[in-house]
């Protein structure tokens, strides 16, 4: 009865680890523990009024989800991508560039100081999602049809993006002084929960919606695993991958539109830069394979939280923000390292030994 | 089938291979004579080309094509090497003014060439145009360079060809004698400017919250140095927090809520640019933290771009401190001395900034200075 009770438990604890999101909760919950440990002020969570004199809420923890949900959108696609085509697409910071850059031209009229909105921002924003998805296409497109490895068809764009982002307005630097504009990336008036937070819920239920009820996950997957058994099985390989890239070019007009919200305004040359290999980290960091095939959307999302987390961290501990990057390979290594399917083998055998020495005792 | 492809496409890409060395041994050989092999080669000053756009009787072709048909051989030729303009509003408005002012109206015959950051090396790019620049036998080379480093040889080649070199902007790491002029902004004046606005002020303590732009380059360099001697100097002024957010509004936005979230003590935003300093604001704004003419915080940037010397107006802001984008005047000076036979009284002539005050700055001001 105990021993049965005893070898249950061991085998919820192995299922645990298991688990593919075991390691970014474990990571998430290791940088709780630390800052738990070095200022417990870091969990503190204000209500507070801002300028405007509505009620917003503050504190490390707010930051870490509304500056993160831009991260975690791009992790939704980053995700598929990955699985689909075995590859990342590390355009997407130049993309989102675009994306923004298209939003400020719609909203501004050819007119960098625009005195009123010169079209509904919803209209800005769909234009902006077409643009994105186009040039999410272009890239499904190199990789799918002609085969080039991901990496270097999406480095076309990532080249030229941000020079694509200054030409849409002119080398402008356009300035939105409607407040309303600055709700997506602020405060809804009389809603103290930052406005990202809820976009990105939005796109996280989305997304989860869209696996459980349509084959995208079971096609995604299979393509990823063995494309050629897929197509035998009456797939078709290349419109999955193209597919996975107009979605990511999806959540990269959604992160646009926050990143320029943000702050009303856009630098073609350093908004959202570096943002791909975050997002890639993220996807890594949840655990799936970067070679593509079986994803965990969960883990890759709290993936991108941990990141966050480990950002915001390090701000607070005033570590400087050129040396953010070393710090995050650091982790990158550890976790890679980790869920290695060697190291895990090699823990699994020590494992076992342990058991049959105590076996044998 | 395939094989006979791979093969064909191997052999056009020696050829391409070769003809590519071709062109690039040509460069240093300009003297002698341009290789007609090169099909875009721009006409050399001493080679009375083969190719048939240009006209032979034409003695000194100027080095575009866009500007042949007024060739009357009286304009200025300038190969003009500058950074991205989309890199930030300062580089927009410089390449703006550039192009405003060198003009065939205005006797010249310019070629803008731009290194681009996202390639990577920008410095690379820029050589190259500088080589191509060069080759055609420009009478001017007005450059901003990426980097200090790495630009001896093409200015020796430079001047072997008697191109003459003018610095605008940005200095490099090469011997004097190698450039005719150079106008640049003081980054060091600028900071030592703002800080001298600070501490007029007259606070009764500093308690500083410091942007600082991307590490290392001038701009960052001049506008710390001075802040940092004074934080060392004075008893009553204390660097809280003191970050690079590497010109981004966004970044400075995070560090700044950080620092608001630990609660720390803070009066004076020093931000290095404006982006910077906006995304600042927009953090002071989500906590209600006044900031402007007479409030909490005093909030002060650089460059003076047009909106964020409309916040100065506004009152939302404290000061703006000048980076001169307006360099064109000064160039076509220097021009103008030494085609009159004449050199410039200065080799490193340093160009006038100001600091804006936001309880002094008129919408003249605004007007005129704004980027």
């Amino acid at each position: 009865m105990a021993n049965s009770e005893k070898t249950s438990n061991a085998g919820f604890l192995k299922n645990l680890v298991r688990n593919q999101c075991f390691i970014p909760i474990a990571a998430l919950l290791l940088l709780a523990v630390f800052n738990l440990i070095a200022d417990p002020a870091f969990f503190k969570i204000t209500l507070g009024y801002n300028s405007a004199g509505n009620p917003v809420l503050s504190g490390f923890i707010i930051d870490i989800i509304n500056n993160g949900s831009e991260l975690a959108i791009l992790a939704i696609g980053m995700t598929l991508v990955t699985a689909a085509s075995g590859g990342q697409d590390i355009s997407v910071g130049a993309a989102i560039a675009i994306a923004g850059s298209v939003i400020l031209r719609v909203l501004c009229g050819g007119n960098a100081r625009p005195e009123t909105l010169q079209a509904p921002i919803i209209v800005a924003f769909l234009v902006a999602c077409v643009v994105a998805m186009l040039f999410g296409t272009f890239n499904g497109v190199l990789v799918a049809y002609f085969k080039i490895q991901p990496m270097v068809a999406t480095l076309i764009l990532y080249t030229a993006g941000r020079s694509i982002a200054a030409w849409i307005n002119n080398n402008e630097l356009p300035v939105i002084s409607d407040p309303k504009f600055g709700y997506f990336g602020g405060f809804i008036p009389g809603i103290p929960i930052p406005t990202p937070c809820f976009i990105a819920v939005a796109c996280m239920i989305v997304i989860g919606i869209v696996l459980k009820v349509t084959n995208l996950r079971l096609y995604t997957q299979a393509v990823g695993i063995n494309q050629s058994s897929s197509k035998l099985n009456g797939l078709n390989p290349e419109m999955i991958k193209v597919l996975t890239y107009v979605i990511l070019g999806l959540c990269v007009a959604v992160a646009g539109l926050i990143k320029v919200s943000r702050v009303s305004s856009i630098n073609y040359s350093v908004i959202a830069k570096d943002i791909e290999m975050d997002a890639i980290l993220a996807v890594a960091l949840g655990g799936n394979a970067l070679s593509g095939g079986k994803f965990n959307m969960a883990a890759s999302i709290i993936g991108a939280f941990v990141i966050q987390c480990l950002t915001t961290t390090l701000y607070k501990f005033g570590v400087s923000s050129t040396a953010l990057p070393a710090y995050k390979a650091v982790v990158v290594i550890l976790l890679v390292v980790v869920s290695a399917p060697t190291v895990r083998e090699y823990f699994d055998t020590i494992m076992k030994k342990l058991k049959m020495s105590k076996e044998v005792a | 089938m395939k094989k006979k492809m791979a093969v064909l496409l191997t052999g056009a890409m020696v050829m391409a291979t070769l003809a590519g060395c071709g062109g690039g041994d040509a460069a240093p050989a300009a003297e002698t004579a341009a290789p007609a092999a090169e099909e875009e080669a721009p006409v050399a000053e001493e080679a009375p080309a083969a190719e048939e756009e240009a006209p032979a009787a034409e003695e000194e072709a100027p080095a575009d094509d866009a500007a042949a048909p007024a060739a009357s051989g009286d304009l200025i030729t300038v190969g003009i090497i500058n950074n991205d303009p989309s890199e930030s509003g300062y580089r927009t408005a410089n390449d703006a003014d550039l192009k405003a002012a060198f003009t065939e109206e205005n006797g010249y015959s310019a070629s803008f060439a731009y290194g681009n950051p996202a390639v990577g090396n920008a410095n690379e790019d820029q050589v190259k145009a500088a080589q191509q620049f060069i080759q055609d036998g420009v009478d001017y080379l007005l450059l901003s360079a990426a980097d200090t480093a790495g630009w001896d040889t093409v200015l020796q080649d430079a001047q072997d060809q008697g191109v003459q070199v003018i610095l605008f902007d940005r200095t490099i790491d090469a011997d004097e004698s190698l450039y005719a002029a150079s106008i640049v902004s003081d980054m060091d004046k600028e900071g030592q400017t703002a800080v001298d606005w600070l501490a007029s002020q007259g606070l009764e303590t500093y308690n500083i919250i410091h942007l600082q732009g991307q590490m290392g380059s001038a701009a960052q360099q001049g506008r710390t140095k001075a802040l940092d001697e004074k934080v060392a100097a004075e008893a009553n002024w204390n660097m809280v927090e003191q970050q690079t957010a590497s010109w981004n509004a966004e970044n400075a936005q995070q560090i700044v809520q950080s620092v608001i979230s630990s609660g720390k003590e803070f009066n004076v935003i020093y931000a290095e640019n404006d982006d910077m300093a906006k995304g600042a604001v927009a953090a002071l704004d989500a906590a209600n933290i006044s900031h402007g003419v007479g409030k909490d915080v005093i909030v002060m940037g650089f460059d003076c771009n047009k909106w964020a010397l409309e916040e100065l107006l506004a009152g939302n802001w404290n000061y703006d401190g000048q980076c001169n984008p307006f360099q064109s005047s000064y160039i076509d000076e220097v021009i103008k001395t030494l085609e009159s036979g004449g050199t410039p009284a200065e080799k490193v002539i340093v160009m006038e900034e100001k600091g804006f005050d936001a309880e002094t700055i008129t919408q003249e001001d605004v007007d005129k200075y704004g980027i």
